[in-house]
């Protein structure tokens, strides 16, 4: 994309100890082993130099105005609401992911922006003040009549408003669901070391499926899964 | 501008660090060569804590793992990508192709499906069979001991199933199959499909004491910390430094051209380091090329010389034709059955666990070659896009769609990991009019000229599409399932991918014993230039219904036996 701005010096992301690495020049000094460490940069997942450079200058930019994160707040938690275990979509960070994907995702900018302009100006007509200054029941009669959608025409035929809302509602709960509190919500149990060694056997009963006898003969036997592998000459694992 | 060389003179000088790059430095060192690694992009390590994204969570990513940046995700290992800043390639008449490169020590082999398939033998003479294409100038039984010793060395579970043109191998044991993966073979057995585990270089046993044993995170597409995949950086290169192989790892350093002397022979290359932009030259006896399929034919092409004035190795004009990659056609499926699922950890490995082979006989059917199916599914850890249409399966049980409140957290739950798709990857047909050449008038960054692309599908692929569409169709329906969306159309191609899409491009310099029709000859070795070989994936003569990394491994190391023996007699 025109937007990306590259480095062009490449610096190297890191270097294993041990090994032998060299840069351009063999017998010269190593190539740069600077660790791509930037002031200000908060996230640890693997960035190469572009992509931090990428994202702190997204992050230093603004695209909501204040009156829009507010409105994108309170969005956010009529469309996830608290329970009575656990926080909004906004409790959750919602509103700041909305923040960032815009910027990231620019086509998305105009419908969101233009959406919740559409959003004041019916809340105007409507109760002579901003959606965000309306009352509860007030926001969710406005809702009512965007919230919904009909699922056998494209989208993109539909109002306006409704693809607003559809995309609003898809961001926040992606941003809930994919926030801390959202996984613990989900229940969601991997991302994590650990040993597969089938489906239980409860969930098996449930659904009437078994493991056919011969297949399971042939999978892993997870209390041997550290012994080194030897095959005999026909290709048959003997350890 | 004065070109910098290097005194130094190579055995072996390796352009390019992936599958193919990777077992040639493996081999090569471990004889003893001195050898040289040039790669376009930087260093990699997985176990790097700089570079790492396994085991991350989505809210580490600002956007929750989006593709904006990275094509596969956020979190994906790949450095690169189907667009390339500054490195620009092309298309003629229309046509369309699209190229994924990695930039990377290792390549596309960090971020990989891992299905890890032999080629069987009929592959190698399939048109024998239906008189389409062209036969490999071996067989089978000349692979055969390499796989084995991939096998061994790399490690792949599956199993010895016997089947005439999947062939067995040393396997690990695999895991056994998940929730979805049993609906899946229980829907396919009352279409008599046959469903056999899948075959996928990620360690479910312990092969050595350098490597990890797989610890089920399924996140493979982000390169494994201890190792316990194959990538070609940390199960080949690493260990041939660490054996005590003399090494010397270029990275950031794109190869422009291998450079020859007046009788024809390669002297080195020539590269532009990506630190200074300036232009070097390295010396080795030989040139090994894996830089893959089409940057090895860019570089071929670019190497002109008095001696080769049509580009080295180019005497036949085939360098670039027949340029081929898998066929691809998707469905998923809404399978109610799946609905409201106790929730476990069922991550597993990074990809599937069960697959069909190709099962059916091509006499019997309107299109000459076969495909597999690839299986997904299962409650994955929530990235970006989840959440999306949360409640659009309610248009199925006749319930509203879109809505707002604490009842989307229920809507969210109850469709959690009940959708099931399937991808069919296939043979195409190789077809001379289907090439890369060089763009005379498009250069990329550096100053090199770039490939321009020229590929059609015929109605062979899209009749294969065809039957994919309908096989999952059915598939679904016995899974008692809804097929999501409608049936790609003949217009669509029945949802056959822009060529490329599957990545296993192949046969842009193809093998076979003839100068004057095949680039390289049985063992890989240039017909023009006796002291370069390749060994990504140009050399393959057909793609098969498999995928093509086992092959490229397999080959490399066949190639690369041949260049120390040929070293050793002083042939080369």
């Amino acid at each position: 994309m025109d937007r990306r701005k590259s480095i062009k010096s490449m610096i190297l992301g890191g270097v294993a100890g041990g090994l032998v690495l060299h840069g351009c020049k063999p017998e010269g000094e190593a190539a740069a082993t600077d660790t791509g460490k930037l002031e200000g940069f908060s996230y640890n997942y693997g960035r190469t130099p572009e992509e931090k450079e990428l994202i702190m200058e997204l992050e230093n930019e603004q695209f909501f105005n204040e009156h829009e994160m507010a409105t994108i707040e309170q969005l956010c938690a009529r469309i996830l609401p608290a329970n009575e275990n656990f926080g909004s979509a906004t409790d959750a960070g919602a509103p700041a992911f909305i923040e960032f994907m815009a910027k990231d995702i620019p086509e998305m900018q105009t419908l969101l922006r233009g959406g919740l302009m559409w959003l004041d100006h019916k809340s105007n007509s409507e109760f002579g003040k901003e959606f965000k200054s309306a009352s509860e029941d007030e926001q969710k009669k406005l809702l009512n009549t965007i919230a919904f959608y009909d699922a056998g025409i494209p989208l993109s035929q539909q109002p306006i408003e409704i693809q607003f809302f559809s995309l609003m509602r898809n961001l926040t709960l992606c941003g809930y669901f994919t926030s801390k509190m959202g996984i613990e919500d989900l229940g969601y149990k991997g991302n994590t070391p650990n040993v597969w060694d089938g489906v239980p056997q409860e969930v098996l009963d449930e659904h009437g499926l078994a493991y056919d006898e011969e297949w399971l003969a042939k999978c892993v036997d997870q209390s041997r899964r550290n012994e080194i592998a030897e095959w005999d000459e026909n290709g048959k694992l003997i350890t | 501008m004065q070109i910098k060389e290097s005194s130094k003179v190579y055995d072996a000088i390796i352009v390019g660090s992936g599958a193919g790059g990777g077992m040639a430095t493996k081999i090569l060192a471990d004889a003893g060569l001195k050898v040289a690694v040039v790669e376009a992009g930087p260093y990699f390590d997985p176990a790097d804590p700089e570079q790492m994204t396994q085991l991350k969570w989505p809210w580490e990513s600002p956007r929750r793992g989006a593709g904006t940046v990275r094509d596969f995700g956020d979190f994906d290992a790949a450095y690169g990508g189907w667009e390339i800043k500054g490195e620009p390639y092309t298309h003629k008449d229309g046509t369309k192709f699209d190229w994924f490169r990695s930039h990377m020590l290792g390549g596309r082999t960090n971020h990989w499906g891992r299905i890890s398939l032999r080629f069987g033998p009929k592959d190698f003479k399939h048109k024998d069979v239906d008189g389409l294409g062209e036969n490999w100038p071996i067989g089978y039984e000349d692979v055969k001991p390499y796989y084995d010793k991939v096998d061994k060395l790399i490690g792949v579970f599956g199993t010895n199933e016997g089947l005439p043109n999947d062939p067995d191998g040393f396997f690990l044991p695999p895991p056994k199959p998940r929730l979805h993966e049993l609906y899946y073979i229980k829907g396919a057995r009352k279409s008599n499909i046959p469903v056999i585990p899948s075959r996928m270089s990620m360690l479910t046993k312990r092969i050595n004491n350098d490597r990890g044993v797989c610890f089920y995170c399924g996140q493979c597409s982000r390169a494994c910390q201890v190792y316990a995949d194959f990538s070609a950086g940390s199960c080949l290169i690493f260990p041939a430094q660490k054996g005590g192989g003399q090494v010397d790892l270029y990275v950031n350093s794109v190869v422009r051209e291998v450079t020859t002397n007046a009788e024809g022979k390669a002297t080195g290359v020539s590269y532009i380091s990506k630190e200074d932009r300036k232009e070097y030259q390295l010396k080795g006896k030989v040139v090994v090329l894996a830089a893959s399929a089409c940057s090895s034919a860019r570089i071929l092409l670019n190497s002109k010389s008095t001696a080769h004035p049509n580009g080295l190795g180019n005497s036949s004009n085939m360098v670039g034709k027949y340029l081929h990659d898998s066929t691809g056609s998707s469905r998923a499926g809404f399978i109610p059955g799946l609905m409201n699922r106790k929730i476990y950890n069922e991550d597993g490995v990074g990809g599937m666990h069960v697959y069909t082979p190709w099962w059916l006989d091509n006499k019997d059917l309107d299109f000459p070659r076969g495909y597999h199916i690839e299986v997904w599914g299962g409650m994955g850890m929530p990235g970006y896009g989840f959440g999306f249409n949360a409640n659009e399966f309610n248009k199925f049980f006749d319930l509203p769609t879109g809505g707002y409140g604490d009842s989307l957290r229920a809507d969210v739950k109850k469709y959690y990991g009940s959708v099931l798709g399937f991808g069919g990857r296939g043979e195409a047909i190789a077809r001379e009019d289907n090439y890369c050449e060089i763009d005379p008038t498009t250069v990329d960054e550096f100053g090199i000229p770039v490939l321009r692309f020229h590929y059609n599908w015929s109605d062979y692929e899209r009749k294969q599409a065809k039957h994919m569409q309908e096989t999952f169709e059915e598939l679904i329906h016995n899974m008692g399932g809804e097929p999501l969306g409608p049936t790609p159309s003949k217009e669509e191609d029945y949802g056959l991918l822009a060529p490329g899409r599957i990545i296993h491009e192949v046969g842009t310099t193809r093998m076979g014993d003839d100068p004057g029709k095949f680039v390289v000859n049985r063992y890989q070795q240039l017909h023009d230039a006796d002291n370069v070989f390749i060994t990504d994936a140009g050399p393959f003569v057909s793609q098969a219904d498999k995928n093509c990394t086992w092959t490229i491994l397999a080959l490399s190391w066949r190639a690369s036996d041949y260049i120390v023996e040929q070293l050793k007699q002083q042939n080369i």
